[in-house]
């Protein structure tokens, strides 16, 4: 099996955005091709990470417009959808053609046009991945949060708090990023009287409605060094993809991310490190009980011990596991098909010693991207060359 | 959308989970080779174990695990919308022939039923709460889902007295 790096990468501004998502698309994709030195014309595959165009703006077939747009024709095309992990479920399909030899340049280009709809509209469009059993009682995917920080809140003793403390951090992180949606810090206190979204939840432990792109560039490692200096690609040493049940109730322990747990011991397995080896991680902390939940499941603290690790500065961007460096979805935005992908530029721009006021001293770093409430989850380990 | 959680089981007519339509609703769990049972109902259980029959909950009391009110809610869904994940024990099944089971108990998620003031009635974990029908939980069509694509009646939760 091939070892496959990354050769270029890209992001938009993301926030609220007057281009619809075949622009978005472009300008990210459009902007990796120059990142790894290439042309459309010189892909073998392009996929587009994308939960819902159609739903959001009526617009389908992306992936065959963004080929057009890129003149990236007759490259083979496919559209990836894992709802809010589409963008890692997209990391582990251009993973996946590079290592099986299928392509030998693929680039993947994750997107989302968000914001012309309403708060209502777009929680809606999102919590049509629920079961129908959920769907009729009105259930969003806030509100599994609100259900599931409640149940931690009381099992692990942790105060309300430490919740807090995640937006605080992650929208400290978010000010050194020019990709941010929130360039702004928050105090804990404006965290904690903010508007009730779903009890015990207020609306700065979630993270915004987004547009936005990001893309990546794959080829087989032999061959990196043809694109770019070996200083300036990362490896995917590991990658791992894992479902949990679709009825969120019916999870033996919801304090519990089975997908998290599962995605990331092949992740691990394959890259022959541990979660002690990871040095930054950017987390789906859509809600910021989610990085409780998976830095726990990630196997980087014990069960009932994540709201701890930011109670002690741990994953501070200067602490021993920086986590979320980025800003997060939290500050960074979170449109849905690009989230993923981003997640890995940030982890990529971290290994290749590129990631300006944010760089932390990271050889290996971990992106987890989550889908649905932990439907769906992708977890990917980065190498950097250096 | 319908806020009427006054509905008797006795009386309701409709389709709730797994009930034809003349029939009073019922509250249906899937049963089984291995003893596991799930609500809602899936072709095979969660060790992938045939089905082997239903149970009806309607009747039996659960304990509230979670909760939380939402205050941002989609279109045709109440606001604010309480809601709640509840464990029934079925350790002594009086509705099948089994003479009970050995498997996990069931949980279920459902909103919380409205109180006679108009408000919702207020729950906690642990709490013991019983099944209510309502014959409409949000309005069907105002949402993105196809109105014909599932039911829309179903059983929220209210305190045991």
């Amino acid at each position: 099996m091939e070892r496959v790096a990354i050769i270029g990468a890209s992001m938009t501004r993301f926030g609220q955005r007057d281009a619809w998502v075949r622009e978005l698309l472009a300008e990210a994709g459009e902007a990796a091709l120059a990142d790894a030195g290439i042309a459309g014309e010189d892909l073998d595959h392009l996929y587009v990470s994308n939960m819902a165009s159609g739903e959001f703006e009526g617009q389908t077939g992306v992936p065959n417009a963004l080929a057009h747009d890129l003149a990236a024709q007759p490259a083979y095309t496919a559209r990836i959808d894992q709802t809010s992990s589409s963008g890692g479920a997209g990391v582990y399909a251009a993973w996946q053609s590079i290592a099986s030899g299928a392509s030998d340049l693929t680039m993947l280009v994750g997107g989302e046009k968000m914001t012309h709809r309403s708060t209502a509209e777009a929680t809606d469009v999102i919590a049509s991945l629920t079961h129908p059993v959920e769907y009729k009682h009105g259930v969003t995917l806030p509100s599994f949060a609100g259900l599931t920080a409640r149940l931690y809140l009381d099992t692990y003793d942790a105060p309300r708090e430490s919740l807090g403390k995640v937006a605080v951090k992650n929208h400290k992180n978010g000010v050194d990023n020019p990709h941010a949606q929130f360039r702004k810090e928050v105090d804990l206190e404006t965290v904690l009287e903010s508007p009730v979204v779903a009890d015990p939840l207020r609306l700065y432990d979630f993270c915004p409605i987004t547009d936005g792109s990001a893309a990546l560039v794959f080829c087989p490692e032999s061959v990196a060094e043809e694109y770019v200096p070996a200083d300036e690609y990362a490896v995917v040493s590991g990658i791992g993809g894992a479902t949990d049940t679709h009825v969120v109730h019916e999870r033996a322990d919801p304090t519990t991310m089975g997908g998290v747990v599962d995605s990331s011991e092949i992740a691990y397995e394959m890259a022959g490190i541990g979660p002690d080896d990871v040095d930054v991680a950017e987390l789906h902390d859509m809600f910021t009980i989610l990085e409780f939940l998976q830095s726990e499941d990630l196997g980087f603290f014990e069960k009932g011990e994540g709201w701890k690790a930011v109670e002690a500065g741990i994953t501070d961007r200067d602490g021993d596991l920086p986590i979320n460096t980025s800003g997060g979805l939290k500050s960074k935005g979170h449109p849905l098909g690009a989230s993923g992908v981003a997640q890995v530029y940030e982890i990529f721009k971290q290994v290749t010693g590129d990631a300006g006021p944010r760089q932390v001293d990271a050889d290996t770093g971990l992106a987890c991207n989550v889908g649905g409430f932990g439907n769906c989850v992708t977890t990917a380990i980065l190498e950097g060359n250096q | 959308m319908s806020d009427d959680d006054t509905t008797e089981t006795s009386d309701a007519t409709g389709s709730a989970d797994g009930s034809d339509g003349d029939e009073d609703p019922v509250f249906e769990a899937a049963k089984y080779a291995d003893g596991t049972v799930t609500y809602p109902p899936h072709p095979v259980g969660p060790n992938g174990a045939e089905r082997v029959g239903t149970v009806d909950l309607r009747d039996r009391e659960a304990r509230v695990v979670t909760w939380t009110t939402s205050t941002a809610t989609p279109p045709g869904v109440r606001e604010p919308n309480t809601l709640a994940i509840v464990e029934f024990d079925l350790g002594d099944d009086d509705n099948d022939n089994d003479g009970g089971r050995s498997g996990p108990p069931v949980r279920a998620l459902g909103q919380v039923a409205a109180d006679p003031d108009g408000g919702t009635f207020d729950v906690a974990i642990g709490d013991r709460v019983e099944p209510v029908y309502a014959g409409e939980l949000r309005e069907p069509g105002a949402g993105i889902r196809e109105p014909e694509s599932q039911s829309w009646d179903g059983f929220r939760f209210r305190p045991v007295e």
